[in-house]
This record gives structure tokens, sequence and C-alpha cells, in this order.
């Protein structure tokens, strides 16, 4: 009878130790290591990479329903971009030796390439492409721009001050070249955040081959529902409608895109399902349990099947649905494919680590409110963008109040520059595009 | 016909594949004394590690369960003492009988570890009427020939040794994470005072001065086997054990060819 307590006791405190895990995990795996700002880390560098591909369509696809928000892409991209590595650096152990990543790479490591990628999209891709595009607009600015402002511009044209018809032309020249660059390179830093997960063997819910694709058509999903929202929030800000052209095609890509995604999901899970091996089982009880409600609920039904309804319904019986009403559908849609997106990212990173590599059990994630990994942080880093991106719309998306409806778009600028009009004369700008 | 390989040719070929060979160890030893130099722990004065291959197997039959190498581990490196972190650990595996009526040589299977075993067993809640069998496996990192904690660290930190041991070097070490990942056996950790991932290292302070691990050590029964494979002694234990044992590795299909052996395992250890 005694023995019979002591063993009642003993279970009491093995309970009392670790109520979070279920089953039998091991013991360094008891509590969640990648928390909250791993989640955002992937869910930011894929806006940058979908909002980047989507202004390639302008550029490289020539597809002029987009012009009006080309820039407003690029800067989102920009604006995202500053911020991707924050979250990384808040979370490592020693901040202060992130350089050791540049200097001394360990090659065969995926994430050892995060900085060159980084570097690369950045100065050889991002920012080269909007110094192209606004080198004219600089220019002009620093002229017309009275102060402070009108030096910042002038710095910003790196002294390239030449913009007669032909060095406009070869600035549209080098532009495309470097979207045609940059349409690769995007999908390599977003491919490489999902080889990050996807080359984990030891993990059988990342260690996928199809992952770094499926991270890539989330992200150019998520990058154009996330242009999608701010085209639509900042044309309500300056109280301007909306060019519904605009809006059909880019729902209409966001649709097709929402489509491949979903599809390579499912063949994704339809593998899984099918070639069943070890951890399948406990896999099924991950989705079916601990991600009932951000997977199957949020993620699959509020982020993707209903936008797919959705925006399915705009493409069939687009010309019977009011102007009005695809606005309000396109809108609802990116908020919706935002959140899902956001949510596929925490069931990846979250998800994979709920579950012990025993595959005999499972732990508990409980996010915390503040902290370095609560929830306010990760709500700063998500805002964060936001505002860098109010600061440059404010200094490089001027609103145009009394632009015309027809704004010439900036796949027609060259032409216009290259027509003659004077071009070195502030008073015969460039044309601004729409926003 | 003009031959499709000069003699000339073939001479320079062989004669460069010979040098290749023959530079291969000054090489090796040339690695190990930059690695020695740059290591933030240095290495007793005369120690060369390109003269030693240490390796521990793991005889199941043999342990029972009393966590002293756990304990010892703590102790010896300085690991948290929270339940969240070990080195080395064990597990209990209980496997039931099926249920009457059900065709099955077994039942389900209860797996365990109470403070990684630190403290002993306590007895199971299982009837003993109950068990089929019930074992315990000590675990550790398993040394992996391919080791995908080293190939994931991003800057190097993690790196495998010439005398066949995979350390961290707690200076270089971003504390990323990406290596507790990788890891297919859960056996690192990220030490919540340094910030940095941390491993069991074969007590690699301790064998370089001729003594053994902590855990080997302390076995009462010995069920760690320790050696060296490059200095087996007269009946050394490794040579032993590795004759009279069929032997077995964790999870081989990924590849990662463990080379810490397990002799008399059961297939539910994973």
């Amino acid at each position: 009878m005694e023995a019979d307590l002591n063993v009642l006791q003993w279970s009491a405190e093995v309970q009392a130790a670790l109520p979070h895990v279920e089953g039998y995990a091991y013991p360094n795996e008891t509590h969640v290591l990648w928390s909250v700002l791993i989640v955002i880390y992937p869910y930011i560098t894929g806006l940058v990479a979908g909002a980047f591909i989507m202004a390639s369509l302008v550029r490289v696809f020539n597809v002029r329903a987009l012009a009006p928000v080309y820039r407003l892409a690029l800067l989102t991209a920009l604006a995202f971009l500053i911020c991707a590595p924050l979250p990384l650096l808040l979370h490592i152990g020693h901040p202060e030796r992130c350089l050791q990543v540049m200097m001394t790479p360990h090659l065969s490591s995926p994430m050892a390439m995060f900085g060159f990628v980084y570097a690369w999209y950045m100065m050889a891709v991002l920012l080269l492409e909007l110094w192209l595009d606004y080198r004219h607009d600089f220019v002009v600015w620093g002229r017309t721009e009275p102060g402070l402002k009108g030096a910042f511009y002038r710095m910003l044209t790196l002294g390239a001050n030449d913009i007669s018809p032909k060095a406009l032309d070869l600035d549209e020249r080098m532009s495309v070249a470097v979207t045609i660059i940059g349409i690769p390179s995007a999908f390599l830093l977003h491919g490489y955040v999902g080889f990050i997960f996807g080359s984990i063997k030891a993990n059988p819910w990342w260690g996928n081959v199809l992952m770094p694709v499926i991270f890539i058509f989330s992200a150019i999903v998520s990058g154009i529902a996330l242009c999608v929202f701010i085209y639509t929030e900042l044309s309500w800000f300056r109280r301007k409608d909306t060019c519904d052209a605009c809006l059909d095609a880019m729902g209409k890509f966001l649709f097709f895109a929402l489509l491949v995604d979903f599809s390579v999901e499912a063949l994704d899970w339809l593998h899984r399902l099918y070639s069943a091996d070890e951890s399948i089982h406990v896999l099924k009880q991950l989705a079916a349990g601990k991600l009932f409600y951000t997977m199957l609920i949020g993620q699959l039904c509020l982020g993707t099947l209903i936008p797919l309804g959705l925006l399915g319904a705009t493409q069939l019986f687009g010309a019977q649905i009011p102007n009005f009403v695809r606005r309000r559908i396109y809108y609802f849609s990116a908020l919706l494919i935002m959140a899902g997106v956001l949510l596929m990212r925490w069931n990846v990173v979250i998800g994979g680590q709920l579950f012990s590599k025993s595959l005999r059990g499972f732990t508990t994630f409980k996010l915390e409110l503040a902290g370095q990994e609560g929830w306010l942080v990760g709500l700063g880093l998500l805002v964060l963008p936001f505002l860098i991106l109010t600061l440059l719309v404010r200094l490089f998306l001027p609103n145009e109040k009394d632009q015309p409806a027809n704004t010439p778009t900036i796949a027609q600028l060259p032409q216009l520059a290259r027509e003659g009009n004077g071009a070195d004369d502030p008073a015969h700008e460039r044309p601004s595009v729409a926003l | 016909m003009k031959p499709s390989c000069s003699r000339r040719r073939l001479l320079g070929l062989l004669a460069g594949g010979a040098g290749w060979l023959a530079s291969l160890p000054f090489a090796r030893t040339a690695k190990a004394a930059v690695k020695n130099v740059f290591a933030s722990a240095k290495t007793p004065d005369g120690y060369n590690p390109t003269k030693h291959h240490w390796l521990m197997c793991i005889d199941v039959d043999r342990c029972i369960g009393c966590g002293l190498c756990a304990e010892a581990c703590k102790a010896e490196n300085a690991v948290p003492q929270s339940s969240n972190y070990f080195r080395t650990w064990i597990e209990r595996y209980i496997i039931k009988k099926p249920a009457p009526g059900v065709a099955a040589l077994r039942g389900d299977v209860i797996v365990d570890s109470p403070n990684g075993g630190r403290n002993g067993f306590p007895p199971t809640l299982v009837p003993k009427a109950e068990i089929l069998k019930a074992f315990f496996v000590p675990k550790l990192c398993n040394l992996c020939e391919h080791s995908p904690c080293a190939q994931a660290c991003p800057v190097g930190a993690t790196f495998d040794t010439p005398d066949g041991v995979v350390l961290v070097d707690p200076t270089y070490c971003i504390g990323c994470g990406f290596c507790i990942q990788a890891c297919p056996y859960g056996c690192r950790f990220m030490n919540p005072d340094t910030h940095t991932a941390e491993k069991c290292t074969l007590c690699y302070h301790r064998i370089t001065r001729g003594l053994q691990p902590a855990c080997v050590e302390v076995c009462p029964t010995k069920a760690r086997i320790f050696g060296d494979l490059k200095n087996p002694t007269e009946k050394d234990p490794l040579q032993e054990f590795i004759r009279h044992n069929k032997v077995f590795t964790l999870k081989p299909h990924l590849g990662t060819e463990p080379r810490v052996l397990y002799a008399n395992i059961d297939k539910e250890v994973r």
C-alpha cells in the first residue's frame, strides 16, 4: 500500500514538472526554440519577394494595367526588406556576432547564405531598380524642392543629373535588365528561406523537397495581397478612386497564384498521406489536433478556400458584379490571404516543433505577451514596415491631386521622354505615375 | 592509331595522384594544428588529435537506469540543472503485452525519461502482469559521420574534430539554433545562460588528458564502452564489444551514419 502511494506521488511530480508534454518527447525538446520571431521572418521576406514579383509584371511582362501600383510595390518591397533581418537579429543568442555569417560563412549551411542573398537582393536588385526608376524624378525634385528636402533628393541622384532622352532610355533598358535579374533573385530570396526548413531531414514536417516551392508561391500570393491592401488603403487615405482595371488585374493574378499555391500544398499532403512513412501518424495527429484552428480553420478554410471562392467568382462573373462590390471582394480576400499566409508560416515553424523527433509525443507552445519573443514584439515587427512605408510614400510617391484618371503609366514614360519634350527643363517634368 | 593517352601524360597523372595521396596526412595534420590554434578550449600540450579516434558504444542490456551517468554529466560539464537540458539522458521503454484477443506479438509502447533519468526511475504505473518487457536506453550525441548539425551551422562554430568528436565553439556560436533543429536525435540544446548551442563533447577536456568521459567513469555496469580506435589496448573493450554483439545505429534511414553503436536494442528505440 505504501509503495502504491509512493508511485502515485512520484507520478504526480512528473506530471507537474512537464505538464505541457503529451506522450514522450526527448528532454531537450520539451520547449519550443524557434518562436514567433522566426514565424515573422519568412513572412516578411515572402512579402518582399511577392511584392517585387508583382512589380516585375509591369516591367518585364508589360502588364500595363498594374502600372499604378508599380512604384508602390517596389517601395513596399523595400520597406519590408529593411525589416527582414530584424526578427533574426532579435532572435539569435549573440546578435553581436551576426556579421560572422558574412565574414566566415560555413558554405554547407543554407542559413549562411542569408547575408549574401539579402545583400544581393537589397543592393543589386531592389535599390538599383528603384534608383534607375527614380533617377529622373530625383533630378527634377532636386531642382524644384526647396531646402533640406531638395538637398536630400540631390544626394539621391548620386551626381547623375543627365536626364536627356538618351540617358533616360539607358535607364529604362538597364532597369528592365535589373528586373529580369530580380525575378530569379526574388525566387532565390524566398526559395532559400523555404530551403532552410526543407533541408532539415531530421524533421519530417519540414524536410520536404516541395518546401521551397511552397514558400515561393505563398510568397507571391502574400505579396500581391499586400499590394492590393496597401493600394486600397492608400487610395482611401488620399481620397482618390482606385483604378478598377488595376485591381482587376491584381485580383486575377492573386487568384491564379493562390490556385497554384493551394495545388502545390495539396500535392505535398497527398504525397505525405500516400507514401505514409513512419512520421505520418504523428503528423496527422498534429494537423487534426494542435494545429486544428491555425491550419485547418485558419490557413485552409479562411486563408485559402474562401478567398479562392471569392476571387474565383470575380473571374467567372466579373462583368455582372458591380465595381464597388468587386473592390471590396479584392480587399477582403487580400486581408484573408495575408492572415492565411501568416498562419501558414506559424504552422510550419511552430508546428514543426510541437512534436518530438522521437515521434512519440507533443509539447505545447504558449506565446507570451511581453518579452523578447512575445506578442508585442511580434506585433511591433509587423507594424514597423508599414511605418517605414508611410515615410517612403511621403518622400517618393507624392500625392498628385490634380492628376487625370488616365495618367501615363511607368511603362509609357521612356517613350514619352524619347518623344523629346525638353526633359532637361524642370518645367517639363516627366509625368508621375498614378498615386 | 594514335594513343588516347600518351606515356608522358599517364606518368604525370600517376605522379600527381601519388603526390596528392602522400600530402593527405600532412594536410590533415596541418588542418588539425590550425584548428587547435583557433580552438577556444586548448587541448593539453602534446595531444595530437590526428593520433586518436574516440568512440562510445552502448550495451543496452547492461543499463539498469540508475541515472548516475546523467547526474555525473550535469556536474562535470556544468549543464543547466533544469529538466529541459541534457547532454546525456536515459529512456525507459516498457512494451506491454497485447490486449487479450488481439493477434499481435506486443502491445503499446510506453517511453519515459523523468528528469532525464538522472534520479533513477520509480516503479512504473503499468501493472507487472501487463508488461512484456522493459529496458533502459542511454542517449547521447551520436557522433555522426555526416553530422547534420555541423552541416547546418552557418558560421562553422560546430565542427568535426580529427579525433572523432563533434564540438561547439561557444565563443563563435551565434545562437541561431539551426543545429538544434537539424539534430535528429534531440541531443542539442540552447544553453539559457550562455545563449549558445551545447551538446555532449565526450568530455573532451577529460579524454584529451587520458581520462574517460564522466558518464563512462561512473557507470556501475559498464553499459557505456569507450575507447580509442587508433590505439587499441590488449583486450580492448571496443573490439570486444563489436566482436560479441550485433550492433545497430539509431535512425539509420537518415544517412547520418552515427558512430555510436548500440547492442541489444529494440525496433521501438528511435
